[in-house]
């Protein structure tokens, strides 16, 4: 059900993993069906010098971080700012229409990062919105 | 291992060879029409007659009151709006519960939308129905109670005979879908007072697309597909032959095998899920611990979500299921795993295990292996399981 690209992306990741002290951290979450993702930045002189994430969702929630990261690694903020799911869609192939939304989370991911980033630094990046609030999960009292 | 795993069977079973076998001569020599005249369409009636004596057989029942279907699907479609139909004068009532398989669950959504009124009835953590809250639901308009024997996702097996006294005590009509249960556990339709029951040929080593409805003799049930004579007048269409000849073959070996195959694929199961919990920290079983299918295993593995367990499991060759969100295509986790009150974040990571005649102890280490990389690889990916562990450095600290 997968393009080739997918799969290669889910299967070796690009990316992923944490960065101590990012210059920007956004995490987001798909209420719905319960996916997570989160995004580091390490930024230097407006350029996104590095860039890892973390994802809990399916296939495609992972393929499509890892083409995000791969996008706007290297680049200016500007230009991560045109990284929108529709662009890492393409870049993957292509999606199947029940996984478009989880796309939607890519994109989410890394504007709340870069919003992250805007906001310790004081400055205001053009065309982005603050990112709605993302409520933590409660801890499982349970034990498992 | 470069040889493919097998553990989905509560989604579907491979043909037995036997099976295929019993069935093949009636695709081309064997291909009269039971309902014509000459001799050798009368054979194909026989045959049809003595599959019928095996599938009654199995169940305790008598011929006289098996009925094929097209499967599973349509028997409980069938026994639901059936008995809704013929009973509507006496009442409008029926009793289900949540955890039904959606064959059950949204022919009777659709009853509500014409002028029935359904009480679902919730289940515990471990997946069984309280016959006390039978007790309660019942009342003057009931008309029918259907519960399922066995769980398709967690393997939870209902106490059905306390509950099919129950029903006979408060005279209402009971129906179960034992689509997962018929030849794994033993089944009796007298002892366990069921008067409607469902059975499906793909679950237990036939072909897909043949059932069976069981309907005890005297129950008034309005037909359903309407046509010719076929299934004296209740289920018009002419007979799938060499289907039906499959599933009678296919259920006689089902039953000869079933103590010997059941009491390995328990001890198979129970290594498995103690292995499991032992050997992978943060994970749960579903369903109860005694009273559940021989074959069936459900794991959660917290912080991890199911889709992806399951295509890394894929690469490794290894055939499951899970009643994660992102499976379902509806955004929503499996309506069993919540029925039993587990929190979305932990229905996500489910896996279910449904073990089969050909799963050795072997693939069980095989799976378990590769179980023990893949959930770590996962929750290294996992932004939940960072925050858990930054959380109880913390706590350490
Ligand atoms: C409990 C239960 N009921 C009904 C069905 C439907 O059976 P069939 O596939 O033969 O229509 C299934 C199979 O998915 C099942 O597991
Ligand atoms: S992350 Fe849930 S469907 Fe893709």
């Amino acid at each position: 059900m997968y393009t080739k690209k997918v799969m290669d992306h889910f299967q070796n990741p690009r990316n992923m993993g944490e960065i101590e002290d990012a210059s920007g951290v956004g995490t987001v979450g798909n209420a719905k069906c319960g996916d997570i993702m989160r995004i580091y930045l390490d930024i230097e002189d407006e350029i996104i010098k590095d860039v890892k994430f973390k994802t809990f969702g399916c296939g495609a929630a992972v393929a499509t971080s890892s083409m995000a990261t791969e996008l706007v690694k290297g680049k200016t903020v500007k230009e991560a700012m045109e990284v929108t799911n529709k662009a890492v869609m393409e870049a993957l192939d292509g999606l199947p229409r029940a996984k478009v939304h989880c796309s939607l989370l890519a994109e989410e991911a890394l504007q709340a990062a870069l919003w992250d980033y805007a906001k310790k630094n004081g400055i205001v990046i053009e065309g982005l919105e603050e990112p709605k609030p993302f409520e933590e999960h409660e801890e499982e009292e349970e034990e498992f | 291992m470069n040889k493919k795993i097998y553990l989905d069977h509560a989604a579907t079973t491979p043909t037995k060879i036997e099976v295929v076998e019993a069935m093949l001569p009636y695709f081309t020599e064997k291909f009269g029409n039971p309902s014509s005249i000459y001799e050798f369409s009368g054979q194909n009636k026989e045959a049809i007659e003595e599959s019928r004596e095996l599938v009654a057989k199995a169940i305790g029942a008598n011929e006289r009151e098996i009925f094929f279907t097209s499967g599973g699907t349509e028997s409980d479609n069938w026994a639901i709006l059936g008995i809704a139909e013929s009973y509507k004068t006496k009442g409008n009532h029926i009793i289900t519960t949540t955890i039904e398989h959606h064959a059950v669950l949204h022919t009777c959504e659709y009853l509500e939308k014409n002028g029935y009124e359904v009480t679902y009835l919730e289940v515990d953590k471990d997946g069984l129905v309280n016959p006390d809250d039978l007790k309660d639901a019942i009342k003057e308009t009931t008309i029918l109670i259907s519960i399922m024997l066995a769980n398709n996702e967690i393997g939870t097996v209902q106490p059905i005979e306390e509950l099919g006294a129950i029903a006979k005590a408060s005279g209402v009509l009971f129906h179960t879908d034992a689509v997962q249960g018929v030849g794994h556990v033993p089944i009796d339709v007298n002892a366990m007072h069921i008067d409607l029951l469902s059975i499906s040929g793909h679950k237990l080593y036939g072909p897909k697309g043949i059932g069976a409805l069981y309907v005890r003799k005297g129950i008034k049930l309005k037909s359903f597909i309407h046509g010719g004579g076929q299934e004296k007048k209740r289920r018009g269409g002419t007979e799938n032959v060499p289907a039906i000849v499959g599933f009678g073959k296919a259920i006689e070996l089902a039953i000869t095998s079933m103590e010997a195959e059941s009491k390995r694929q328990a001890d198979l199961r129970d290594y498995l899920i103690e292995q499991v919990l032992e050997k992978i920290p943060h994970c749960r079983i579903n369903g109860h611990k005694e009273y559940r299918l021989p074959n069936n295993a459900n794991f959660s593995f917290e912080f991890i979500e199911g889709e992806s367990l399951l295509i890394m499991l894929d690469m490794k060759d290894i055939c499951a299921s899970s009643g994660s969100a992102c499976t379902s295509g509806s955004l929503d986790p499996s309506h069993v795993l919540l029925g039993i009150g587990l929190p979305h974040e932990i229905a996500h990571g489910s896996l279910r295990i449904s073990l089969g005649d050909q799963n050795t102890k072997e693939e069980m280490d095989y799976l378990i292996e590769s179980l023990i990389v893949i959930v770590a690889r996962l929750r290294e990916m996992s932004p939940l399981y960072e925050d858990y562990m930054k959380k109880q450095a913390k706590i350490e600290r």
